[in-house]
């Protein structure tokens, strides 16, 4: 208990006094979560509705796919994309391994099927009928995406939610593809391994509240819009 | 004068199996053609067909006598028609968004379709909703929101899929009497897709009987209910008959 009593009062303590070190971890923690699911979003949603509206011979097979992703272990994403980056891997050439742009990467292909696979199912729990209705009014297939989108909104922010809160957690494919170089790939989880490595409980402490605090920041401004106003 | 619509050699299939294989159908301009058939004939098949709403197959597709080019046309001519379905169909918004909606995805500014939108709901008795939610209605009111919505677009040709069969007898009756009265005054065609034979006399010019995803039969409500051409044609307008000579003899 008085380890967790030191703890907070550290944590207060660097948050109170602007700890430099601290608030820069915390922006590349925010920059690099936020890119890849701003990315997985883009990737994620036209690929669920598409997945959710369109037949195909390997439709099935596809589906399973996307959904056997959503439980994919940081670490094997880790390893492919430290593979694939590695100076002598097939794009090493790019320079990106340890560095920001590589755990964006990684993060990405973490939070991509989670968004695919839980804009899709919120796609068809519409109504059956409902894309023809639309169709019959007139509109345009990406006007039918846009309003197809705008109705299962709900899900489809949940699925931005839950993509955002497995990859800001992670550390595996942090760990593995940014090496927690500090000042460059150093992110809050990363420091919070290394710290207890150390034996520095309180300042890991620290760190967490503050992951805790950027969470729900971040989720409750996507609860917002999602419980907001629905005009058309 | 041509046809609104000349179909020819009209098939659709579903999971490899032909659900419809209709030789010709044509819907004059401002006619009422319903379409009546036993459950799995195929009547919602070829409704969404005609409407384009399917992969479909047509030997030839003609519409005010003009040959169309599918599916590179598709788009504009599903904006000169619009459809009813047997649920309402309402998108979250309010009752306004949802009767303008056809007209928004025409790109019309609010300041056309806003009022264009309120007189339709006027006209069909519901005005006074305009600002309530869409998922605040009973399913008479919606089904009236969505039939507004449909006809808000003044479509040449309106396809109606049994858009009665989820309203009581009441609101089902005023809707029927409503609707018929709306299409005569604006002069729209419609294709009108039920398996109520009392829906029929009150509402449609012509009538085509079909099962198996085919036209067993088209004419006069008085032709077909007199002289079924077929065996289950005439199974079929044995439910009218009987109903009419057990209201003869209580007579």
């Amino acid at each position: 208990m008085e380890l967790i009593g030191q703890g907070i009062v550290k944590a207060l303590e660097m948050l109170v006094s602007g700890d430099g070190e601290l608030w820069r971890i915390a922006w590349l923690t925010l920059r690099v979560s936020g890119t890849a699911t701003f990315l997985s979003v883009i990737l994620g949603i036209p690929v669920g509705v598409l997945l959710a509206l369109t037949r195909f011979r390997i439709r099935g097979f596809t589906v399973s796919v996307v959904y056997a992703g959503m439980g994919l272990p940081p670490v094997v994403v880790g390893l492919v994309v430290s593979i694939l980056l590695w100076r002598s891997g097939p794009l090493g050439d790019l320079g990106l391994i340890y560095t920001p742009t590589a755990m964006i990467i990684a993060q990405t292909l973490i939070a991509t099927p989670i968004v695919t696979g839980l804009t899709m199912s919120g796609i068809q729990q519409l109504h059956p009928k409902l894309h023809l209705q639309i169709l019959a009014l007139g509109a345009s297939r990406w006007q039918l995406f846009g309003l197809l989108i705008r109705e299962a909104r709900l899900a489809i922010i949940a699925s931005v939610i839950a993509g955002f809160g497995r990859v800001i957690a992670e550390v595996g494919a942090s760990m593995m593809v940014g090496a927690n170089i500090v000042g460059e790939t150093r992110v809050l989880t990363t420091a919070m391994v290394l710290e207890v490595n150390k034996g520095h409980f309180d300042i890991a402490i620290a760190l967490s509240i503050v992951l805790m605090l950027l969470i729900w920041l971040v989720i409750t401004l996507l609860t917002r819009l999602q419980q907001g106003g629905r005009p058309l | 004068m041509s046809p609104l619509l000349d179909a020819r050699n009209i098939t659709v299939k579903r999971g490899g199996r032909t659900v419809v294989n209709a030789a010709h159908l044509t819907i004059e301009p401002g006619e009422v053609l319903a379409v009546i058939g036993p459950n799995g004939a195929g009547k919602s098949s070829l409704l969404h067909a005609l409407a384009l709403l399917l992969p479909v197959s047509f030997g030839e597709y003609r519409w005010m006598g003009r040959p169309v080019n599918l599916p590179q046309e598709a788009l504009a001519l599903r904006r000169e028609m619009a459809v009813v379905f047997q649920e309402a169909l309402l998108l979250d918004g309010s009752v306004l968004e949802n009767a303008g909606l056809g007209l928004k995805l025409r790109g019309q500014a609010a300041s056309a379709w806003r009022p264009a939108a309120q007189a339709m709901l006027d006209r069909l008795g519901i005005g006074h909703l305009a600002k309530r939610s869409a998922r605040q209605l009973s399913g008479g009111e919606a089904q009236r929101v969505s039939i507004a919505r449909a006809l808000a677009t003044k479509p040449r040709l309106l396809c109606l899929d049994e858009p009665f069969g989820a309203l009581d007898v009441l609101a089902r009756h005023a809707l029927l009497k409503d609707l018929k009265g709306l299409l005569a005054s604006e002069g729209t065609a419609a294709f009108f897709v039920t398996h109520d034979f009392t829906e029929i006399p009150p509402m449609a010019d012509r009538v085509a009987v079909i099962d198996q995803g085919q036209i067993l039969q088209i004419g006069t409500p008085h032709e077909v209910f007199n002289q079924p051409a077929t065996p289950l044609v005439r199974d079929l307008v044995q439910v009218a008959h009987d109903l009419v000579r057990t209201l003869q003899r209580a007579e």
